[in-house]
């Protein structure tokens, strides 16, 4: 049976008995060519994936700081065809594996099967579409399927058990699972009963279990570990290029200072590997 | 996607589809809660101590029925017999408030203490307001900052009443980015808070319950017409932006054999940017949770929009109007900011009545109509609300001060 990439990469992952390290980046924001730039980075510090966002005008998932990242990306005229060109360049040059985080309006607009169609030829692993919930999702997640891509799909601590189970039957490549009730955004703490919930799920299904939505730091990485296979950060790094905005900092120093991040969470989710 | 066969008036269904229309389409972490809600409409709806108790608030607190007007000078100008459904005499000044009650006393059904709301115009925060002030209940109302700048009033009125504004400042700073602040408030504090929506909008069962709130509107009008003319009149006229008080007037009717025309903003002019017409000039997509006609580019970005009035600034639609729209059972039109001006001051003068720019709109269509008019023909017209809202921002827009 052939494996998917992103299946491929939490099998490494296990083997080497660690987490994943999922960083999230804004297409567009502030340029395309900035944004290939930092997955080139992100790459080069073996992060394990790359979240991919489609900037979307009307988020409602997503906080201030990765909506502002949007609308500066919407105002500099990125378009849905521009990000494929970027990611395909990318991925032909052998960068981490890329996940769409999509908005449905985009899709659907586009077009299911073309969107579908040059996800794959771009060289996506797979999607996220956060405002299509499992039940909107199981013949978007066989269309994705018979184009190659998973069609990971998110838990949130509000979801009761009958819906996570319908759920995990749709999903595919991991379960991404919302560590809070709310937006994305960083948070200082993550809320103590989330490990429960995460080994709830894990008695109910093998598929991996990245965690995201106020994950920020390494500090959280040693909470999360033993429960989960991943973690994925997004408000954090889209902080760095807000840094644009100021005659300050130049590109090459948030691409430096993003790499230097990049590089602690990277240590922080092999930690348990080093030290066996 | 409609078939004749089936009675327009028999969606939506379970899934909340309206022919191909609706759904939900919202991040997971807000799913439960619309599950809840939609169970806890259901056992309302079917509990006759609920259905009393709102009946008795509509006629105590809120003045109904109202009266169907027959505005004599009007109907000279018209061409025809016009009628006006007064939702304007309701507490608070428009039909926002049949909806926010009924959420108001479902939210106490389920035991949720805060309420947040979304308002354009200020309407239906001012009506929300006015329903936590009475039951006690905290509430939170989003709103854009250019509309807090265009309905000072009752931004003041909502204050008086205990509720916090909390100013949107992001995108276009209107009724669209304050929908949008209020879902991740909700996403946020889903455990505690019920989201009173205030239109026939947003993800299932939002379209249906505000729909149902807001029969009253026309169930009230049938009989109306019965006692005033002894038959259904031949059209109705509402104004659509998101489209709550047109799908309160219009569904009663739905099955039957009466004209119904829905009246959108048509601003500026046709060109993107200038107007609000998701009906006549959108596409099929989604936006706020809920698959409908919306104005957006060939991305699935959702476009900027106008209109003179607050309350009809809105990209989207009801996913029930896009149904009848498709199902060619109700005919969506739009009309000019100038126009609704115009009949704005055309209504002041000859009947005394200064209705909301969002009923102005229905009212214009209805002037600009009257050479295909007969005498003998029965005209109702939803007056969704009244003017005294819009009076500064009319004032600004025809250069004089107050």
């Amino acid at each position: 049976m052939s494996s998917s990439a992103i299946s491929q990469v939490f099998e490494t992952t296990r083997s080497e008995g660690r987490m994943a390290f999922m960083p999230f980046v804004t297409a567009g924001d502030p340029d395309i060519q900035m944004t290939g730039e930092l997955i080139q980075e992100l790459s080069r510090q073996k992060v394990d994936l790359i979240e991919v966002g489609f900037p979307y005008s009307d988020p409602i998932a997503d906080g201030p700081v990765i909506q502002a990242s949007y609308t500066r990306a919407l105002q500099k005229g990125i378009r849905v065809g521009d990000i494929f060109d970027m990611v395909s360049a990318q991925t032909k040059n052998g960068s981490a594996p890329l996940v769409a985080m999509v908005a449905y309006s985009l899709v659907f607009r586009v077009g299911v099967e073309r969107f579908l169609a040059d996800a794959k030829s771009a060289g996506f692993a797979g999607l996220i579409v956060p405002d299509l919930p499992g039940d909107e999702a199981s013949e978007f997640a066989e269309r994705t399927r018979q184009h190659g891509l998973d069609l990971v799909q998110l838990i949130a601590p509000t979801t009761p058990v009958h819906r996570a189970e319908k759920i995990i039957e749709a999903a595919s490549g991991f379960l991404y699972c919302i560590s809070i009730a709310g937006t994305t955004g960083a948070r200082d703490q993550l809320p103590p009963e989330l490990t429960e919930h995460l080994d709830r799920l894990r008695e109910k299904t093998d598929l991996p279990l990245a965690v995201g939505f106020g994950v920020s730091g390494p500090e959280q990485v040693d909470i999360l570990r033993g429960h989960a296979d991943g973690v994925i950060v997004g408000s954090r790094i889209v902080r760095y290029l807000e840094k644009l905005s100021d005659k300050f900092t130049s590109r090459d120093d948030v691409i430096r200072e993003v790499g230097e991040f990049a590089a602690g969470m990277v240590k922080a989710v092999r930690q348990v590997a080093s030290q066996a | 996607m409609s078939t004749s066969s089936v009675p327009l008036s028999q969606v939506p269904d379970a899934a909340g589809r309206f022919g191909e229309f609706g759904r939900r389409f919202v991040p997971e972490t807000l799913m439960h809660a619309l599950e809840e809600l939609t169970e806890a409409y259901a056992s309302a709806k079917a509990d006759p101590e609920f259905n009393r108790q709102l009946d008795d608030l509509l006629m105590n607190y809120v003045g109904r029925p109202n009266p169907l007007y027959h505005a004599e000078r009007l109907s000279e100008q018209a061409g025809c017999n016009v009628y006006l459904k007064r939702e304007d005499l309701n507490h608070t000044g428009a039909h926002k408030i049949n909806n926010s009650l009924g959420q108001a006393l479902l939210c106490l059904r389920m035991g949720k203490k805060r309420v947040i709301a979304e308002t354009g115009a200020g309407q239906h925060g001012v009506a929300t307001a006015t329903a936590c002030a009475r039951f006690g209940l905290e509430c939170c109302v989003f709103m854009g900052e250019e509309d807090i700048r265009r309905q000072r009033l009752n931004v003041f009125k909502m204050k008086t009443m205990g509720a916090e504004v909390r100013p949107v400042t992001s995108g276009s700073r209107t009724l669209r980015d304050a929908t949008n602040e209020a879902m991740r408030d909700w996403m946020a504090t889903v455990e505690n808070t019920h989201y009173i929506l205030g239109s026939v909008v947003g993800p299932h069962p939002f379209p249906l319950i505000v729909r149902d709130f807001q029969s009253v509107i026309g169930k009230e009008a049938k009989k109306q017409c019965e006692a005033a003319f002894g038959k259904l009149p031949d059209e109705i006229v509402a104004c659509v932006g998101g489209g709550s008080n047109a799908a309160g007037m219009f569904y009663p009717f739905i099955d039957d054999d009466v004209k119904l025309t829905g009246i959108e903003p048509g601003g500026r002019g046709p060109n993107a940017g200038d107007h609000a017409a998701s009906l006549s000039h959108g596409e099929k997509g989604v936006l706020h949770g809920s698959y409908s006609y919306v104005l957006q580019d060939d991305d699935g970005q959702t476009l900027d929009v106008h209109s003179v009035s607050a309350g009809l600034d809105y990209p989207g639609v009801g996913p029930e109007h896009s149904y009848w729209k498709d199902a060619g059972r109700v005919q969506y039109l739009s009309v000019s900011d100038d126009a609704a001006l115009d009949a704005f001051r055309t209504m002041a003068t000859l009947e005394g009545i200064l209705p909301a720019l969002e009923s102005s709109h229905a009212i214009a269509h209805l002037l600009a109509t009257k050479d295909q008019r007969s005498g003998s023909e029965n005209v109702v017209i939803c007056l969704s609300g009244r003017g005294d809202k819009d009076v500064q921002e009319v004032a600004r827009v025809l250069g004089q001060e107050i």
